[in-house]
């Protein structure tokens, strides 16, 4: 059979097995078990940006300007790490509010503006026709190309290959992408097959590439010697592309906004995510793709100019393998750059459409009077009518595009010249979501001052060259004005022509939409949606925008019209199912069910068109904007005051919790002064027994052995003083704790305090024939505290230390060293030590813990908790641990002071 | 007979004054440091009566008293509770508990010593 009847078979049996993996999407997705519904199927998908452009366009452009192809994957590489935060926020707002389609976005965000929508979808619908021109052109020219390598395919001579592709893949598009109405409602089985038309034209080029350079060449090496035998090796450099610095950055970022506002971009990335989290994963899995599919685009290319085909350079991909003599090869290519313009334009003619009827056509039809549609029964079926016969003309109008600017341009500059169109609806939609204050009248002028300026630097001049319009415009200016001239306005050249019309189109898009919008008042309903897109992380709840009195039949009735009578049911299901009963026809519809059917009616119509709609059968109007701010005010009175009252509850309950817990506190504090005062009882009571026992022993017994005498009269000596040291004790510790204690607060030089100390305790190691050594680091050494009861600490500390000591050999030492901030006081004895268990307790009133409690110590109890609150009230802390003679540790610290601190000042 | 006293209590200045006491009233003294020891003193034979402090550590005199009197071997042994808290429902528990008399510390030694004898019937 002849190649291109091949090719035409092929073509046909690949577009039917692609609508069979469509209708296996769909059917999985009848049944709930969605096959898309992974991060994997939506990389692919969004891989539709790779369209014919890429197949045949990139490698025709690097085979005349080597890198120039790079800007265009550079862009959507960076678009997909640096615009992640905007898509989630898109995608928050689209799937709250049921956007249909990037005008329906738009024009949602602008006050739900009819004209916007319209004038949006005209720049998306001008902007893509020359893009679907590429694909059409590049699937005939590859046709044509194996014409020629076919002298028996008579059938196919005179007929208009791009007018047979452009009616199959019109006819293929109708039957996939309008068998909805529901615009929202995600195509599925599209998805799917995008998905799977993304791995074929991968696969398609990779196979291309690696058989070129690896077979018809002997690999990389070879392909650049043939290169410089044919003269282009300065194809490898950067000053072979044509681009200035400049261009590569502006055309970078035009293709990074691309990304965000090609109809097709915005359909598979938005409106058909079906998970939030598919976005992350593709961050990094999409730029894989960009750069897999990229990798060979260089050196097929190379390899084409190496060959010195002749021809066009965007047909490289299949004449490379046609001169080469493998067929198949030829026909491999052609399947991926079929697979790839079948995607972009299933994708692009599926938005579109959906953009021009409810954007365009619904809401003209809607206003004509004379139609009398408020009487049709059924109005899906003109919806959908409307869907085909768009998608048919913009097939077509790209059809006419082609015969007219021909093989004029390289595909890849068509395609610049698309985005740059596309791009005017950028600064729209980042306001959009960004500033609330962008205003209506700033959209629409912004928008239309940038699409004439594009209109005026791009489509002008290429106009001009074909003939059309005098050429004179571009070499000198309207008039002569060469400040005016299309392709260098206001005196700018240098610049790649697309990348001079992104400067001059932006700059006055986004200088009227900032400016118009600092300077108009946004109206009610405009100021309303602002703010619901803007802060839609906090206003996803649903706003009743509607008063009034509906019924619930005429609802129903209008529901039916425009979404067929199936979707209506479900649509007062799903009221029913909310609301906990169904109600009746004749019942008055609320705000809920209105505001339901408002958004059920713009899934199918789009947010301006629902509007008008809804408003025709709610009696008394729609709400005014200003009754609506009210309400609005009035609902933000009500949820601030119940706000209010959540706050005044929860505050009450935290203080009624407050006062159980402080009621809890006295009640403990009660308990524990109880417990204080019989302690402390029973601490003065038995020194005081023991006193009065002996006197009155001595008092009535004359007869006492002398020496006997003399031990009870030391035993009541003795006890006298324990006496008294227990009053002192419990004294200070009650004026401390109640902060009645008077500091006398100085300097102080705690080696000073310290040798005063040992020297004061000298007599009681003496006593307990122990060995007190002392080691203090030398230097300055003043603390800021009250010298006496720093004493009076160091000797507590050491008096605690010897009544632990053993009784033979016991070894008391004293370590004072400085740290950076803190000096260190170690009292560290042989004795028994304290069990890690008991090392907090030590510090508790009347805690005195022994193993041996035969011999129970002479203390107070007080001593170390007064220590305490003496060491602490001057900032540093006390603690107990091991000490190195194997016995127990009481170390603490006190600050070096601050230079400045107003104790030394004093001094 | 000369009647035994056990003098129990972990002050050893109160001890050795009660002990003193008791010797000179005549009476036949052991000592105890804390209940634990008063246990082990009771089990050989048992004292004719109990000079037990409260607050001690460990095994304090409320449970002293408490095992004391779960013993049918003991019952005869009269129980003399000494306390330096002087609380009045302590009082209460160390009577409920089975002691003959409570004393508050400090107390009068002629009184202590009268009371003992007159609850060993020795007049």
């Amino acid at each position: 059979m002849a190649l291109v009847g091949t090719a035409l078979t092929l073509s046909i049996l690949y577009l039917a097995a692609l609508f069979a993996v469509a209708s296996f999407g769909d059917r999985r997705a009848g049944q709930g078990r969605s096959v898309i519904a992974n991060p994997y199927v939506y990389t692919l998908s969004l891989a539709v940006y790779c369209t014919a452009w890429t197949f045949f366009g990139s490698v025709g452009l690097a085979a005349t300007g080597g890198l120039a192809f790079m800007p265009v994957y550079l862009g959507p590489t960076l678009a997909a790490l640096l615009f992640a935060f905007v898509l989630r926020k898109i995608l928050l707002i689209t799937k709250a509010y049921g956007i249909t389609s990037i005008a329906d976005f738009i024009s949602a965000r602008y006050g739900k503006s009819g004209l916007l929508a319209g004038l949006v979808t005209i720049v998306a619908v001008v902007g893509t026709v020359p893009y679907m021109s590429i694909q059409l052109n590049a699937v005939a020219a590859s046709l044509e190309l194996m014409l020629v390598h076919s002298p028996n395919a008579a059938f196919m001579t005179g007929a208009d290959s791009a007018l047979l592709v452009a009616l199959l893949l019109a006819v293929f598009s109708i039957l996939f992408g309008t068998r909805h109405i529901d615009a929202t409602e995600h195509h599925q089985g599209m998805v799917l097959a995008v998905a799977v038309e993304s791995i074929v034209k991968l696969l398609c080029f990779v196979t291309l590439g690696v058989v070129v350079t690896f077979w018809l060449f002997d690999g990389p090496g070879a392909i650049l010697e043939g290169l410089r035998e044919a003269g282009r090796g300065d194809l490898l450099t950067l000053a072979g592309t044509g681009y200035g610095n400049a261009d590569w950055i502006l055309l970078t970022a035009l293709s990074a906004l691309a990304m965000l506002v090609l109809p097709r971009q915005f359909q598979v990335a938005v409106i058909e995510n079906v998970e939030l989290p598919h976005v992350r994963r593709s961050i990094w899995l999409f730029p894989l793709y960009l750069f897999a599919i990229n990798l060979f685009v260089l050196p097929i290319a190379l390899a084409g100019v190496a060959s010195a085909l002749g021809g066009s350079p965007d047909s490289i991909v299949v004449a490379l393998p046609l001169a080469a003599g493998h067929d198949w090869l030829a026909l491999v290519a052609y399947l991926g750059g079929f697979s790839a313009a079948t995607a972009m334009v299933i994708v692009e003619t599926v938005a579109l459409s959906t953009m021009v009827s409810n954007d365009l056509v619904m809401p003209v039809l809607l206003r004509i009077k004379a139609l009398r549609l408020e009487r049709w029964h059924d109005l899906s079926r003109l919806i959908l009518m409307v869907r085909r016969v768009a998608i048919l003309l913009v097939l077509l109008l790209g059809y006419v595009f082609f015969q007219l600017i021909g093989n004029r341009y390289g595909l890849a500059s068509i395609g610049l010249i698309a985005f740059c169109a596309m791009a005017q609806l950028a600064p729209l939609i980042i306001a959009g979501i960004y500033w609330r204050e962008a205003a209506l009248p700033g959209a629409v002028l912004g928008l239309a001052a940038g699409f004439a300026v594009w209109i005026y630097t791009l489509i002008v001049p290429a106009m001009a060259g074909t003939g059309t319009l005098s050429i004179t415009l571009v070499t000198e200016g309207p008039a002569g004005i060469g400040l005016l001239r299309p392709t260098a306005l206001f005196g700018l050249s240098g610049l790649h022509p697309v990348s001079h019309a992104l400067v001059w189109s932006l700059t006055a898009n986004v200088g009227l939409l900032v400016l118009v919008s600092l300077l108009v008042r946004q109206n009610k309903l405009e100021r309303l949606q602002a703010l619901l897109f803007v802060d839609v992380e906090s206003s996803r709840a649903s706003t009743r925008l509607w008063r009034g009195e509906a019924q619930v039949g005429a609802l129903l009735d209008l529901l039916r019209r425009f979404l067929g009578p199936e979707r209506a049911e479900a649509v007062l299901a799903s009221d029913a199912a909310a609301r906990g009963r169904a109600l009746a026809r004749d019942e008055a519809a609320d705000a809920a069910l209105v505001q339901l059917s408002e958004r059920g009616l713009a899934r199918a119509l789009g947010a301006a068109s629902a509007r008008v709609v809804v408003g025709s059968v709610v009696r008394g109007e729609v709400m005014g904007p200003d009754e609506l701010m009210e309400i609005l005010d009035e609902t933000q009175k009500v949820l601030e005051y119940s706000h209010r009252l959540e706050e005044k509850s929860l505050a009450l309950e935290e203080a009624t919790g407050e006062l159980r817990r402080a009621n809890e506190r006295l009640q403990q504090l009660d308990r524990l002064k109880d417990d204080f005062i019989a302690t402390v009882s029973h601490e003065l009571r038995t020194p005081l027994t023991s006193i009065r026992s002996f006197s009155e022993i001595l008092h009535d017994t004359p007869d006492l052995e002398p020496a006997e005498r003399q031990h009870f009269l030391h035993i009541v000596i003795r006890e006298s003083e324990r006496l008294t040291r227990l009053i002192n004790d419990v004294l200070d510790l009650s004026k401390i704790e109640s902060g009645r204690m008077e500091w006398h607060v100085g300097p102080c030089d705690l080696r000073d305090t310290v040798q005063e100390a040992v020297a004061a305790s000298e007599g009681l190691m003496a006593e307990k024939k122990a060995r007190l050594e002392c080691e203090l680091e030398a230097g300055a050494s003043v603390v800021v505290c009250d010298r006496d009861r720093l004493l009076q600490v160091l000797i507590n500390l050491l008096s605690n230390a010897s009544k632990f000591l053993p009784a033979e050999d016991g070894r008391v030492r004293l370590i004072m060293r400085r740290h950076r901030d803190r000096f260190e006081v170690r009292v560290e004895d042989n004795g028994p030590g304290v069990p890690p268990a008991y090392r907090e307790a030590v510090f508790e009133k009347f805690r005195q813990v022994s193993d041996d409690l035969k011999s129970r110590p002479k203390g107070t109890g007080l001593g170390l908790p007064i220590s305490r609150h003496i060491i602490e009230h001057f900032g540093g802390r006390i603690w107990v641990e091991d000490a190195a003679l194997g016995g127990a540790a009481l170390c603490f610290t006190l600050p070096v002071p601050r230079a400045d601190h107003p104790a030394l000042a004093a001094e | 007979m000369t009647k035994r006293v056990l003098v129990v209590d972990d002050e050893p200045n109160i001890v050795l004054s009660l002990e003193f006491l008791m010797k000179r009233a005549g009476f036949e003294v052991a000592v105890a440091r804390n209940g634990s020891e008063a246990l082990a003193a009771l089990e050989g034979s048992p004292p004719h009566l109990l000079l037990l402090d409260v607050m001690m550590p460990e095994l304090d005199g409320f449970e002293v008293c408490e095992r004391v009197r779960a013993r049918p071997d003991w019952k005869d042994t009269k129980i003399i509770m000494l306390t330096a808290r002087g609380r009045e429902q302590e009082r209460e528990r160390g009577l409920a508990l089975g002691a003959d008399a409570y004393v508050t510390k400090p107390f009068s030694t002629r009184e202590l010593v009268e009371q003992v004898r007159l609850m060993l019937g020795e007049s």
